[in-house]
């Protein structure tokens, strides 16, 4: 089945991922920036790490047919250091008119920190002022809840976001609710360990609906599946649904998203 | 929606899987002298919340390890989660 993996970490990825992806029906992949899994030490460690998502990754996808897209920002986990972050931002808006950039992402918290918040506000003041998209990653574990109702908090002070263009990411069944209350899109990421599992992931569906939401497999550096998109897919038929549902999770759900950004251009047929 | 004899049909030897992996791990713990880590602290009360009915057992136990406080802390304490607020544990 044609799907879309909308949250992916390609770079720690091997090429024999794109031909798995390619294999099971992907037909775009987008990559928020994130963390390495190690500190850079200056703010030349991201401009060649923006190069890499907007310009190696592209035509390392384009070879399985996939398309590439990114999102730019300094992550929560390298925001503790105001001034590292701040040069990293200064980076970004002459990115924003790179061919295949859908927004500002993933930005948000880790340890909810001040910090942390200090940078995500200064990183949703710049998508409202560049009129971006913006990917969200909400904390990890017992910083979840706590994070994602932080960060639902900034983006409504803001004044000038609208939910309808925001996509929280790494929901689980205690942020779902408010998350999409709020009018927000709601990303469920499907892990081995932690964040959620695959059966999980098609519970929260059947219970919040199947409108602002979608599946990533979130795969990075860490321990995680670029497969799981395809497996939740098999697990939706498993329990019965039809291809019409699966489809609009899947692919409609991702295409709508992010086809508010001037740059996404995947066509995803009928 | 599937019917419960579905579900089972589709989860139950998983499940119990699982379950026996639980009781192993406590097993494990006590053989090594017990604990009273925060975790450990965490995990008896959210093992006591799969008795409770109304069909929100996965949040209430998402909830019990969470950090229910709403201020931003000062400074970040390193960037990895342990999986339990060391907080909720009363100590
Ligand atoms: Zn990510």
């Amino acid at each position: 089945m044609k799907y879309i993996e909308p949250h992916a970490h390609m770079v720690s990825r091997t090429t024999d991922d794109y031909e798995k992806l390619a294999f099971a029906g992907c037909i775009a992949v987008c990559e928020p920036a994130f963390w390495a899994g190690f500190d850079r030490s200056s703010a030349d460690g991201f401009r060649d790490y923006f190069d890499q998502l907007m310009l190696h990754e592209p035509r390392r996808a384009a070879s399985y047919g996939i398309d590439h897209y990114c999102w730019l920002c300094i992550n929560p986990k390298e925001a503790e250091d105001l001034a590292l972050a701040r040069e990293v931002i200064a980076l970004i808006p002459e990115r924003l008119t790179s061919p295949t950039v859908l927004g500002i992402g993933e930005i948000g918290l880790n340890k909810n920190s001040r910090n942390e918040l200090t940078i995500l506000e200064e990183h949703i003041a710049l998508a409202a002022a560049h009129e971006q998209l913006i990917l969200v990653h909400t904390p990890h574990l017992e910083d979840k809840y706590k994070g994602t109702a932080l960060t639902l908090d900034a983006l409504e002070a803001h004044g000038s976001i609208r939910p309808e263009r925001v996509i929280i990411d790494h929901v689980e069944e205690h942020t779902i609710g408010m998350v999409l209350d709020r009018g927000f899109w709601a990303g469920m990421t499907l892990y081995p360990d932690s964040k959620c599992s695959i059966p999980r992931a098609v519970d929260m569906l059947d219970r919040y609906g199947i409108d602002r939401i979608w599946m990533n497999s979130a795969c990075d550096w860490g321990v995680s599946n670029p497969m799981a998109v395809p497996r939740a897919v098999l697990e939706m038929k498993r329990r019965g649904w039809d291809a019409g549902r699966i489809r609009k999770v899947v692919l409609e759900n991702p295409a709508a998203f992010m086809s508010q950004s001037r740059h996404f251009h995947t066509g995803i047929g009928t | 929606m599937n019917s419960a004899e579905e579900v089972l049909d589709l989860y139950f030897l998983e499940t119990r899987h699982k379950l026996l992996d639980v009781a192993a791990f406590l097993d494990r713990v006590e053989r090594a002298g017990g604990t009273g880590d925060f975790r450990m602290q965490a995990l008896k009360k959210a093992l006591a919340l799969l008795h409770e009915e109304g069909g929100s057992r996965a949040e209430a136990i998402l909830q019990c390890f969470s950090d229910p406080t709403r201020e931003p802390v000062d400074k970040a304490p390193g960037k990895g989660a342990a999986g339990a607020w060391p907080g909720g544990t009363g100590a």
